[in-house]
């Protein structure tokens, strides 16, 4: 099953879970094994997470776009927001000493590990614009 | 299936049985108020069973970090109890693997605090 969708969502928690299951049922329908649909959804999930809470600020004038690319054994996920963007390059290392006992701050950290491409850049309207490709077996990498 | 966090008394220790998914929004916030009204009540012993999480994200995580925090800045302390394959790892990559003390028997670990 390929195929590709283009979903607004709002600025909201809610939105995070519907994306999550989205993708993931799209990654279940394509055959991912267990351990990779959570990986993958756990990516989502962070990336949501970051759009909404960080990029939109919970705004409710503000959307995140969703665009789900399903290839022939492999998703592509573009998350983008309508925020200020950010410099991956400018964001901490959550895994240096003085930074592991703060609170929040992983969520890039997660995104990167559990999936097997990721990028992150300004889009064209200056939100942050992060790409996650999940490959359904260890080949893609 | 969202979060529940349960808890019990061994001797002086307070054990934590958490079941479901400790994620931003609900889980994370009842994790938080669970910690802190057990250090309001005075409980300075706390053993985090995650035996029944089937899946936690960075929020989870850093609620973790929040009670570990709360819980030590108070002269107290904060272990972990029963970690799945998905949270070890997630432990493993953030390398709190350093921070937490971590265990696999509920006895063994409720004899490790002093």
């Amino acid at each position: 099953m390929t195929g590709s969708t283009d979903t607004l969502f709002a600025s909201n928690l809610a939105s995070v879970d519907a994306a999550e299951a989205m993708v993931v049922e799209s990654a279940a329908d394509l055959g991912f094994d267990e351990d990779a649909r959570m990986d993958l959804g756990l990516a989502i999930r962070e990336a949501m997470v970051n759009a909404v809470a960080h990029g939109n600020a919970y705004s409710p004038d503000k959307q995140v776009r969703l665009l789900l690319a399903v290839g022939t054994g492999s998703i592509r996920v573009t998350i983008i927001d309508q925020g200020e963007g950010f410099d991956l390059n400018q964001v901490p290392d959550p895994t240096r000493g003085e930074n592991l006992l703060r609170e929040s701050g992983r969520g890039l950290l997660l995104m990167q590990a559990f999936v097997d491409e990721f990028s992150v850049k300004r889009s064209a309207q200056g939100g942050a614009e992060v790409v996650l490709v999940k490959y359904a077996s260890e080949t893609g990498r | 299936m969202s979060a529940r966090f349960t808890t019990r008394q061994v001797g002086d220790v307070t054990v934590i049985d958490a079941v479901g998914r400790i994620t931003l929004g609900e889980g994370s916030a009842l994790l938080r108020e669970t910690v802190k009204n057990l250090v309001v009540a005075g409980n300075r012993k706390l053993l985090m069973n995650l035996g029944d999480v089937s899946y936690i994200d960075s929020s989870g995580v850093g609620e973790l970090v929040y009670s570990y925090t709360t819980v030590t800045s108070q002269q107290g302390q904060f272990k972990l109890l029963n970690l799945n394959k998905r949270v070890e790892d997630l432990l493993q990559l953030t390398k709190l693997y350093t921070v937490f003390e971590v265990h696999d028997d509920e006895t063994r670990a409720v004899r490790s605090f002093s």
